[in-house]
């Protein structure tokens, strides 16, 4: 009887709003592909010459300072060595020796799994890393416009005061895999308001610019600008860094995708709902 | 919990076949018909955006002599294995010459001496290959805009084609390449016959090379034989204006 009389526990309110715009949903997935894209023919371009140098030219007289490439073991087979600032690692089977698309061992840079075409052609991985380039920049300018337009940027991306106060604890939340819930949750927290703004005004941009930097014509803009960023052979290398940092940003957002509610976030970025759930009242 | 672990590898594996049957696909686009012309429209606008935005005669990027390369990589066609060029090169090119026609007023053919009196030009440059490599070197020739007031060109002239001497497959087919008239008439486009103080080494092209700061070194035609001036290349090699450009590489070179 007592049981029968105490008040059930109020149920958790779910509800979905729609947490991300058609636009910026559209905008996302084009960006997806581009970025991969532009990522898998870069390799392939990388692959016509896989060393990257410091310096005004490739040849000045310093060894490269990552090189890629294969040799043969002292017993005569052929290994993948990986050499950065001098030191070699063994890398084959993915790094300067791996199995090409029709089974054999070859020598490349990269391997053919990673790269856009698969095999060795120089001309084709031009087409699509200059075809998506384009998709690239519009997209980007495209989200930029609308950003500002819509206000996008000012409501959800630039930090507010309050957040700049919580940066500590949301360092720790982070750390601990821990994800605000309820309305918290309708609201990008701060370290990755400043992650996403970092990387598109930052990071984003100087890999643009470092490729446009690969261009000779694009140096005679203004004859040695190249040089502000240690010489054409370092904006190379750069443009190949910056690369590698949108991937390290994209194996993290898709981890803190992965952890955070795999189906609630893709449903919120396919068909803009998201899932809210509130926390009990007392 | 072994629900959850089969249920892991089962996504894990689907997506792994679903990004080789991605990669796959692109190696499909990359032979279709349609694609490498669309794609092309990115070079394309490339050329555009960048001779829109550059001035026409600006000039490269020079450097100094504590840049230079220590020794300026040869690519391609070391030496050219054809029986009339090594003929050429026994006697250190003093039968060689250059054979200047087409679309002109005045055709000619110049030696090397003849070239050498001419006005000359010395650049320190950068060559940058298309692979991705670089190398700086010290450059000494004539304008190919000097040869061109010698020749007189016709209004018709909008290309400049170089033949090459360098058989590059067992068809004999030889080397050429092709530059518009902005570029043939820049500054620092010359017929160079020095490289860093020394006679051109055959590795680097002797007796001639053009050099073309502003493009692709494989714009940078070596072992010159022939300059002629066309209206059109789309009757010369395979129809895009040059060797590379046969096998797939843009025309424009600028990026």
């Amino acid at each position: 009887m007592a049981i029968a009389n105490d008040p059930a526990p109020p149920e958790p309110r779910r509800y979905r709003y729609v947490r991300h715009s058609a636009a910026v949903r559209i905008m996302h997935w084009v960006n997806v592909v581009a970025l991969a894209v532009l990522l898998m023919s870069g390799l392939q371009i990388f692959n016509a010459h896989p060393a990257l140098y410091w310096g005004k030219s490739s040849y000045s007289g310093r060894p490269p300072v990552l090189e890629i490439r294969a040799q043969r073991a002292a017993d005569g087979r052929p290994v993948g060595i990986t050499e950065v600032f001098g030191h070699s690692f063994r890398t084959t089977g993915v790094l300067g020796l791996s199995t090409d698309p029709e089974g054999g061992l070859a020598e490349r840079g990269f391997p053919a799994w990673l790269t856009v075409p698969s095999n060795q052609w120089l001309a084709m991985a031009r087409r699509w890393h200059f075809f998506f380039e384009w998709i690239f920049i519009l997209n980007g300018s495209a989200y930029l416009i609308y950003s500002f337009w819509s206000r996008h940027l000012l409501n959800d991306l630039v930090p507010t005061r309050r957040d700049w106060r919580s940066v500590g604890r949301s360092l720790w939340d982070h750390l601990l895999l821990r994800h605000p819930v309820g309305e918290q949750a309708k609201h990008y927290n701060v370290l990755q308001k400043i992650t996403y703004l970092s990387v598109i005004f930052g990071l984003l941009p100087f890999m643009v610019l470092m490729g446009l930097g690969l261009s000779p014509r694009w140096d005679t803009l203004w004859p040695g600008w190249v040089d502000v960023f240690g010489g054409r052979q370092s904006v190379r290398t750069l443009h190949f860094v910056a690369a590698m940092l949108v991937v390290l940003f994209v194996a993290v957002h898709v981890f803190e995708v992965l952890i955070s509610g795999v189906w609630n976030n893709l449903r919120s970025m396919l068909t803009g709902r998201y899932e809210i759930t509130d926390a009990p009242k007392p | 919990m072994p629900q959850s672990r089969s249920r892991r590898r089962f996504l894990l594996r689907s997506l792994l076949t679903a990004s080789a049957a991605i990669l796959a696909g692109c190696d499909r686009i990359s032979r279709s018909s349609w694609a490498p012309g669309l794609f092309r429209t990115g070079e394309r606008a490339n050329r555009a955006v960048q001779k829109a935005l550059t001035p026409r005669n600006a000039l490269a990027q020079e450097f100094s002599e504590s840049d230079l390369s220590p020794e300026f990589r040869s690519n391609g066609t070391a030496s050219p294995d054809d029986p009339e060029y090594q003929r050429l090169a026994a006697t250190g090119f003093a039968d060689w010459k250059l054979r200047v026609d087409g679309l002109v007023e005045a055709p000619t053919q110049l030696s090397l001496s003849q070239l050498r009196s001419m006005k000359s030009r010395t650049q320190i440059t950068r060559h940058d290959c298309v692979e991705g490599w670089s190398a700086i070197g010290k450059w000494t020739g004539v304008p190919l805009s000097e040869v061109l007031l010698l020749v007189r060109p016709q209004p018709t002239a909008r290309y400049v084609v170089f033949h090459c001497a360098d058989p590059m497959d067992e068809d004999g087919t030889r080397y050429y390449e092709s530059v518009d008239m902005d570029d043939a008439r820049h500054p620092q486009t010359i017929l160079a016959y020095e490289l860093n103080g020394q006679t051109l080494p055959i590795a680097n092209g002797a007796p001639l090379r053009v050099r073309i700061e502003r493009q692709l070194g494989y714009k940078m035609a070596k072992y010159l034989m022939r300059i002629e001036l066309v209206a059109e290349f789309k009757h010369i090699g395979g129809g895009n204006g040059g060797y590379w450009e046969d096998q797939g590489y843009e025309w424009y070179a600028g990026t």
